[in-house]
């Protein structure tokens, strides 16, 4: 064990003193290499991350929420539409829910305007999220003032403001009285925005929601499942379309690599003659060209990785922000929680570092095996 | 020094940073239980479906709500011009035959 190490050693010693040799070109390709690997596990730890939390959040959402629709389009739900669903068998604690969007013009932004289900706001009164706070520099105490659907300013009193810590659910929220939201939107007493509703076993969520769909057809139940499905397919989404728009990048490093790898110079083959000529044999060669290829590969998957994982929960994603943000004036100012999957770490890991162990070891083969007085001529 | 020795510490410190990683994602999911806990019932509280991911359209604002032909609901023509209807997929359910 001890020889193989000292022999392994002494490889390694020679590999960097050759890489060194040509150290312009080997930094840079480190340095490129590195930067691949970095935008690729930044995409990797952010949408991973990001689906774990809306996994864990979303657990205490609805079980069913249900909608009207009319010629497609959400309509308000009559009152009694509560009644039918209360009548079918396993569902507990159905309620109507009210919430709609306002677009403020002041600061062009959108909120989510909502009334808590437990009446604890009283008229005159709201909470707001954190983003509404921020866009419109309010603080308990302080007023809003806000355009109703008949034109007259309604003005409410902040009560509070929602915890900075729940910002990626309730940035843009304003809670406030349902006679307020009622008179703010112009909505009459006995409609709802949409019903949801919890079922006793959960088992029976899929038969509950059929028969829903049978008593009151112009409606669409939403399930909880279908809520999280929907988010883990928008981060797979997500990440898909990053990684292939990192793809022209992706394929130019793998030509680079390739070419440098397995393009062997007239220089790089006589040296190995040489090396054969002096009595090194073929599994030396290959040896020391295997630590040249992990040498630059581990260095590179090592640095893109930690500087990824800084990006990414410490730095705050900053490269994605922006595409993130979009045209939002509302933007939840959260750091994603460190979280790393061994599965898609060693995916990465098998991509980045072995496809360039491998095409380095290729080509090397053939000429180490060739004759040292035909390789140096 | 050898140059072996000196690639051999700069490696074990890469090494180490890695493993170090590992330990951050423990201590902060251990850290972090309890917030997510409080998020968590305030979801439940205020019955909440959705991440406030993007504000900008209403159809992406509540991804789990938005209606059947979101991307045309202004009017037959109106393709989705906010940047993050490229970013949100189509409801899973049109991708149902």
């Amino acid at each position: 064990m001890t020889s193989w190490w000292r022999r392994q050693r002494y490889l390694i010693d020679f590999t960097l003193a050759s890489l060194w040799r040509h150290k312009g070109k080997n930094l840079g390709l480190l340095l490129v290499y590195s930067l691949m690997v970095f935008l690729l596990a930044s995409v990797m730890l952010f949408t991973q991350s990001l689906r774990r939390e809306a996994e864990l959040l979303l657990q205490g959402a609805p079980e069913i929420s249900l909608q009207r629709l009319v010629a497609g389009r959400h309509e308000l739900m009559p009152a009694a539409y509560l009644d039918s669903v209360a009548g079918i068998r396993g569902v507990t604690a159905p309620m109507g829910r009210l919430w709609g969007y306002y677009y403020d013009p002041a600061v062009r932004a959108n909120y989510t305007l909502m009334v808590p289900p437990e009446a604890s706001l009283s008229r005159g009164e709201i909470s707001i999220g954190a983003g509404i706070a921020r866009a419109r520099s309010l603080n308990p105490g302080d007023y809003l003032s806000l355009r109703s659907s008949q034109g007259q300013a309604m003005t409410w009193r902040v009560r509070d403001l929602l915890p900075a810590e729940a910002e990626l659910v309730s940035l843009d929220l304003m809670l406030l009285a349902e006679e307020d939201f009622r008179e703010f939107f112009g909505i009459a007493p006995g409609f709802y925005t949409d019903l949801v509703l919890r079922v006793r076993h959960p088992r029976e969520v899929r038969t509950v929601a059929e028969k829903i769909g049978k008593r009151l057809p112009d409606t669409r139940p939403v399930l909880r499942e279908e809520i999280l499905r929907t988010y883990d397919a928008l981060f797979s989404w997500r990440e898909g379309i990053l990684f292939l728009l990192l793809m022209g990048a992706l394929l130019a490093f793998a030509i680079l690599a390739w070419d440098r790898a397995s393009g062997l110079s007239a220089a790089e083959k006589r040296e190995i003659g040489i090396l054969k000529a002096i009595g090194w044999e073929t599994s030396d060669v290959i040896q020391m060209k295997f630590w040249e290829g992990a040498v630059i590969s581990l260095t590179a998957f090592l640095l893109g990785y930690l500087f990824a994982y800084g990006h990414v929960f410490y730095g705050g994603a900053l490269i994605f922000a922006p595409v993130l943000k979009g045209w939002a004036v509302l933007y939840p100012d959260f750091y994603p929680q460190p979280l790393v999957d061994a599965l898609p770490l060693a995916t990465l890991f098998f991509f980045t570092v072995f496809p360039y162990a491998a095409a380095n070891i290729i080509p090397i083969w053939r000429v180490a095996t060739m004759d040292p007085d035909r390789v140096m001529r | 020094m050898r140059r072996v020795d000196s690639y051999l510490v700069g490696t074990g410190f890469l090494l180490t940073g890695f493993l170090l990683t590992q330990v951050d994602v423990r201590r902060s999911l251990e850290a972090t239980e309890a917030r997510r806990q409080r998020v968590g019932e305030l979801v439940q509280q205020l019955q909440l479906s959705d991440l406030a991911l993007f504000t900008e359209a209403r159809y992406t604002r509540h991804l789990s709500q938005a209606d059947l032909h979101s991307a045309f609901q202004d009017h037959p023509l109106a393709l989705d011009h906010f940047p993050s209807g490229s970013l949100a997929l189509p409801p899973l359910r049109l991708e149902r035959p």
